[in-house]
């Protein structure tokens, strides 16, 4: 068992006690909802005549099903509207805070949460959502929960939780050019594979991480439900305290110092005990692109789709269903494949340093994008949105032929109106390529960061951006 | 409210293939809904789809399964996103069991609160069982999570479950809500020890 891993300060920090069935009801610091996984929630709230005692530990916003073109309401979707209406009635009931659209402050809830600096380190946060495990960027013990579960918290501010393993993933040295923190945890999972991760926490550590910004780390983090982990950290460190500083809900500069001491305490000690560790060399990983339908089904962007022969036996139905959904075959090259749509945007590569990266692709390109390929740029939040519009993003998204939309999950699950039609490929900054995510039961997705999004949008066809004169990393 | 879970016993449906994600467990667009109702009908959907559209057919669609509450699949099933709409449209369909190989967590996690156990096997001995149902549909299946087997015709398999979960499902206190207000006091005891609660006033 791990000890003084940050994953076991917090735990016990939160634990509040042993349950009869020996699990621990564990406090949880910061609750997010959103309007797909909460109003059934509420519904047995009501139920059971159950109030919520601590609405202040819980925020909410609107983000899955909310459109990226026409926000007016109602919204042309009867369900979709039902689902706002619900949300705005049972925050509003319970007295808590929702951030809409267009109150400045709206969007994916776990770009939303960071940028509002709710989330902090040593947290423990839940959300109806798996890529709560974000979170885990700033040094929270943070995973995604069902309903009946946003339910537990709503009424008690606490969750019936079994522990968790810690796997230590240690990533040391500089990226290479055009490789990006969505490459590191791409190739991560190609390599741990989609169920290697479960039971355990994963913390990612080493020089490659510590080197990384705060929305860098988010992106790892993000994707470690990908990789099976319900929860994904890093220990905090100045580039955190940095991040948090002066932000809305930030402690203020007078307890700063506080703050930060705690942060400090509760990060892995120098001589933790993990349960596992596993060690990667940043040079080894290239520009990522995944060719199937799970994150782990991926492959370099120069390397050509692998045989079943390299994956375990007892996945060759799996690999073989793979190539079928995808029409691709083994030993085919992913380079050059054609795409129909490009998506840039959600909470794994939605942040205003993707947006930067991608805009950078098309200054660099020059050209426009291809006529057969819809290409469409979605900020993850209103701050975003603004923050891109000050800097003069959108202008460079529009002159090179994408669509500059409002904030919100959009099609990264397809909730909204924003859907892939029949066996489209889109080439997507999104987490998932399972089948029929975008929106199409038959649509088909390539996973890779913004700027090689950017650049097939450009080029029509999936590319290597270490090609592109001018790129860094 | 809760009633306890020890044995389950029934016919059987085999859904093959590991990695099955919750996408297409109940794809998204189920997800428009502000209740759990009707989910059962949609459970598998594009699946189903293009199996039939494929001349071929899903298990869920095979009128000799109709009548099963047991499910039977590989690894890793339940994994990607966290909705519990896909528990509740297995459960609505009729499952009040599952047998796999393994389960990703959050969906494990949501079949507690439902009060659906969900016992692993073997990779071998769960295709040896779902071959079996498809040889035998009527074959009843014992899901006992008391003594942790999984048992049909003369097989008996040692299953594996949490003793965590295991005590919940068997003291009817799988549904955690009532005991978690019963720890409200240290709940506000805890709440004044975390000093970021204040602001680290």
């Amino acid at each position: 068992m791990s000890e003084r891993t940050l994953f076991d300060k917090v735990w016990n920090l939160h634990s509040v006690r042993t349950l009869p069935s020996g699990q621990t009801q564990l406090f949880i610091g910061l609750h997010m909802i959103h309007e797909v996984t909460s109003p059934q929630a509420f519904a047995m709230l009501r139920e059971r005549g159950l109030t919520v005692p601590y609405p202040e530990r819980t925020v909410a916003t609107v983000d899955h099903i909310v459109p990226t073109e026409d926000q007016s309401r109602p919204y042309a979707d009867g369900l979709a509207e039902e689902m706002m209406v619900a949300i705005e009635n049972n925050t509003s009931e319970n007295k808590i805070t929702l951030h809409n659209v267009g109150n400045g402050k709206q969007g994916v809830v776990h770009i939303v949460a960071p940028e509002l600096g709710l989330t902090q380190p040593g947290m423990t946060v839940a959300c109806g959502d798996s890529h709560t495990a974000t979170h885990g960027a700033f040094g929270a013990i943070a995973f995604g929960i069902g309903t009946s579960q946003v339910r537990d918290v709503l009424a008690t501010q606490t969750l019936a939780m079994s522990g968790l393993k810690v796997r230590k993933i240690q990533v040391d040295g500089e990226l290479n050019p055009g490789v990006t923190a969505k490459d590191v945890i791409l190739h991560i999972i190609r390599v741990l594979g989609v169920k290697g991760g479960v039971g355990f926490a994963y913390e990612f550590n080493g020089s490659t991480i510590h080197n990384m910004s705060m929305e860098e780390r988010m992106t790892v983090c993000n994707m470690a439900i990908e990789g099976g982990a319900r929860c994904g950290y890093i220990n905090p460190d100045q580039t955190t305290f940095d991040y948090i500083k002066g932000r809305e809900h930030a402690p203020s500069d007078a307890n700063f110092d506080k703050a930060v001491a705690w942060w400090q305490s509760i990060a892995s000690d120098s001589d933790a005990i993990y349960d596992d560790v596993v060690e990667f060399n940043a040079a080894d990983i290239a520009p990522t692109v995944t060719w199937g339908i799970t994150p782990a089904m991926a492959i370099a962007v120069d390397e050509n789709i692998p045989a079943t022969s390299d994956f375990p036996a007892d996945d060759e139905a799996l690999i073989k269903e793979a190539y079928d959904y995808m029409s691709l075959d083994a030993g085919q090259p992913i380079k050059g494949l054609g795409i129909d749509v490009a998506f840039i945007g959600s909470c794994t590569n939605g942040r205003i340093s993707d947006l930067r990266a991608a805009a950078e692709v098309c200054k660099q390109h020059g050209g426009t994008v291809v006529d057969s390929v819809k290409a469409f740029v979605v900020p993850g939040s209103e701050q975003v949105k603004k923050e891109a519009e000050a800097e003069g993003l959108h202008e460079v998204f529009l002159k090179h032929g994408f669509e500059w939309r409002e904030a919100g999950c959009s099609m990264c699950l397809a909730m909204n109106p924003d859907k892939l039609q029949g066996r489209q490929i889109s080439a997507s900054t999104s987490n998932r390529n399972f089948k029929g995510r975008q929106g199409s039961s038959t649509g088909r997705t390539l996973l890779m960061s913004p700027a090689m999004v950017a650049l097939a949008a450009l080029n029509g066809s999936v590319s290597d951006v270490r090609e592109l004169e001018g790129v860094s990393a | 409210m809760s009633n306890a879970v020890k044995s389950i016993s029934g016919t059987a449906v085999p859904v093959r293939g590991n990695d099955i994600d919750t996408d297409r467990i109940i794809p998204a667009r189920f997800l428009r809904c502000v209740t759990f109702d009707g989910l059962g009908e949609h459970a598998f959907e594009d699946d189903r789809q293009q199996l039939k559209d494929a001349g071929d057919i899903h298990p869920f669609d095979e009128e000799r399964f109709q009548a099963a509450n047991v499910l039977v699949v590989n690894s890793n099933f339940g994994c990607g996103s966290s909705r519990e709409h896909a528990p509740q449209a297995i459960s609505k369909w009729g499952i009040t069991a599952i047998v796999g190989v393994s389960f990703a967590e959050i969906f494990y996690g949501n079949n507690i609160a439902l009060g659906i156990p969900c016992l692993q096997i073997s990779v071998a001995e769960a295709d040896a069982l779902q071959s079996a149902i498809e040889a035998d549909p009527s074959l009843v299946v014992t899901v006992d999570v008391e003594n942790k087997q999984v048992r049909y015709g003369d097989t008996v398999l040692n299953a594996a479950i949490d003793d965590g979960p295991q005590k919940m499902y068997l003291s009817g206190n799988w549904d955690a809500t009532g005991q978690l207000i019963d720890g409200a006091e240290e709940v506000k005891a805890k709440v004044a020890e975390l000093p970021y609660v204040n602001g680290f006033a």
